[in-house]
């Protein structure tokens, strides 16, 4: 494999999304933004200025941004739809179930800042139980990508995609993951990023880079971890689960809470298929006040946390 | 329909049918053999319970055998309790939860509006149903775009499920509330053809404002047992009462 040259700082996913988003939009006349008063928390507001007409706001009104969403799309427009994934998960949970996965609408959907990153605004701003309420959702794609490449990638699938998708977007700066330069985006496919046979670990989103960070430290240990980068979670990859668990236990890490999740949809296949210790990492609900980073840290998402699980895991199969 | 099923809506079926009626063979630009032409005119049915009714027009209108009728509702018929586009021609967005079809017919009104389209767009709504805050959000958003291309019409029978909407949770000034709201009201009596059929009638020029016809109907329109009696929102005809019921809308066929 050759490497990439590797890009080196801590990235906002927002810049990669809008950046697409601008691109994608200069070429098909097709694409607009929704937002729900979000201009500025989405990062549009270059958007704004050269798409004017492209860019319909619909004040803070969630319910009323899907369904227009979804109508945009009867018209022939491939809507990205963006707002606070708090706020655009739950306010319009049924919108996105019933005008824009059921009805099969060609609606992409984009919840910022998802997750907790907006750590001291507390619960109801934190966004941790939407993996678990979108997955169940037929037909609707969901995408959760870890890094700016990623991003750019799912940004550009959903726009040529023909149906639902939900892309869950960070603020949380993230480094870019190291990638061979031949690097695909592949949708429906996890990404092997290291190889291993003592433990798996599967990770999506901001967790990834921590789960190689992991894997580094817990090579120190001798311990070989297989590094998997789930970054979409329906239609989910059952296949690569069984084989990772294939190395007698994983891990998963999410910035999510522990049922319902990546790790409850790891936990379905390894049940049905290949039964072997699953350590869930993740949020237990309703969060007390701190940052971000903190949260994460209190809760074991952190290279630290995931490898001392590795490590409990391991230790329970002696 | 819901005598067969065993199920079914046949009050709020027949308020609307009058309005159906006119918009599939009065008023829309619509053809079945095409039902995704760009540049169609839409209908949403934002009450999706009242399949009953958008059924029927579907069927007459030729978006599918008027014979397929009978398996309303049955195993495996297209026909659900609620519609399904992914079943059905004709159908524009799935239906059914309550306050949905207004925001999906403003976003078709917005592209439409965008392009400059031809099209013009049509919505029918329960009138409990605008108790939903989904629909004031886009009525809002209507009023705000001046979406002239779109047409709300509310099916106003003043009943929903267990009681008048008044006793509920009361809607009037209903045309107040729409005007404030940035649209341009008309009401009109829901049963009478012509004055619908004015009312409905695709402007020339594009209105600068989303129009609300407000139609004043009657639950169970036609069925003198059904009419204005809450109780027949949902409800199944006997074998009498079925007799019954079509002789009645015979009769006022031949008056």
């Amino acid at each position: 494999m050759s490497a990439a040259v590797p890009v080196t700082g801590m990235f906002d996913c927002r810049n990669a999304y809008v950046e697409t988003l601008e691109a994608l939009a200069a070429e098909d006349s097709r694409i607009v933004a929704v937002v729900n008063d979000s201009v500025g928390s989405s990062k549009l507001g270059k958007f704004r200025e050269r798409f004017p007409e492209r860019l319909i706001n619909v004040g803070i009104a969630e319910q009323n941004m899907v369904g227009v969403g979804a109508g945009l799309a009867n018209g022939g427009k491939v809507p990205f739809v963006s707002g606070a994934a708090c706020f655009l998960t739950a306010r319009a949970l049924e919108q996105i179930k019933v005008d824009c996965a059921y009805s099969n609408a060609n609606v992409k959907l984009c919840g910022i800042s998802s997750g907790v990153a907006y750590g001291e605004l507390g619960p109801t701003h934190h966004s941790i139980e939407d993996l678990a309420w979108l997955r169940t959702l037929k037909g609707l794609t969901v995408i959760v990508p870890s890094d700016p490449w990623e991003t750019a990638e799912a940004i550009r699938w959903a726009a040529a995609h023909p149906g639902p998708v939900f892309i869950r977007l960070s603020r949380m700066p993230v480094p870019a993951l190291p990638r061979p330069a031949d690097a695909r985006f592949e949708i429906g496919k996890a990404e092997l990023l290291r190889e291993g046979d003592d433990i798996a670990v599967i990770a999506c989103g901001t967790l990834v880079h921590h789960a190689l960070a992991a894997a580094d430290l817990l090579a120190a240990d001798g311990i070989e971890t297989r590094v998997l980068n789930m970054a979409t979670i329906a239609p989910f990859d059952a296949e690569a689960v069984i084989a990772a668990a294939g190395t007698g236990g994983i891990v998963t890490a999410e910035e999510h809470v522990v049922r319902g999740g990546l790790g409850g949809a790891v936990a379905e296949c390894v049940v049905a298929e290949r039964p072997v210790p699953v350590r869930i990492l993740g949020f237990p609900g309703f969060l007390p006040t701190g940052s971000a980073e903190w949260l994460m840290e209190q809760h074991g998402l952190s290279a630290a946390g995931i490898a001392q699980a590795a490590r409990d895991l391991i230790a329970r199969r002696r | 329909m819901a005598h067969r099923a065993g199920q079914g809506h046949p009050g709020g079926d027949l308020s609307a049918a009058d309005i159906l009626a006119t918009l599939y063979f009065g008023v829309m630009r619509i053809d079945p053999a095409t039902p995704d032409a760009p540049g169609r005119d839409r209908f949403v049915m934002s009450k999706g319970h009242c399949t009953g009714a958008l059924y029927s027009a579907l069927a007459r209108a030729g978006f599918f055998p008027v014979e397929e009728l009978t398996t309303y509702l049955q195993p495996g018929s297209r026909l659900n309790g609620h519609p399904n586009r992914a079943y059905l021609p004709g159908v524009e967005t799935n239906t059914g939860p309550l306050g949905h079809g207004l925001p999906v017919a403003v976003g078709i009104a917005v592209a439409g509006q965008i392009d400059a389209a031809d099209y013009h767009v049509f919505v029918l709504t329960g009138d409990g149903e605008l108790q939903e805050g989904s629909m004031w959000e886009a009525a809002m958003f209507a009023g705000h775009r001046g979406l002239g291309n779109l047409t709300a019409i509310v099916d106003r029978n003043g009943l929903q499920q267990g009681a008048t909407t008044e006793d509920t949770n009361a809607l009037e000034p209903l045309a107040d509330k729409w005007r404030a709201f940035g649209w341009e009201v008309m009401e009109v009596d829901g049963h009478d053809p012509a004055a619908l059929l004015s009312a409905l009638a695709i402007p020339a020029e594009r209105r600068a404002r989303p129009l609300c016809v407000i139609a004043r109907t009657t639950k169970g329109k036609g069925v003198s047992f059904m009419e204005n009696q809450a109780g027949w929102h949902h409800g199944v005809p006997s074998d009498a009462q079925l007799a019954q019921a079509f002789a009645e809308l015979d009769a006022e066929l031949q008056a």
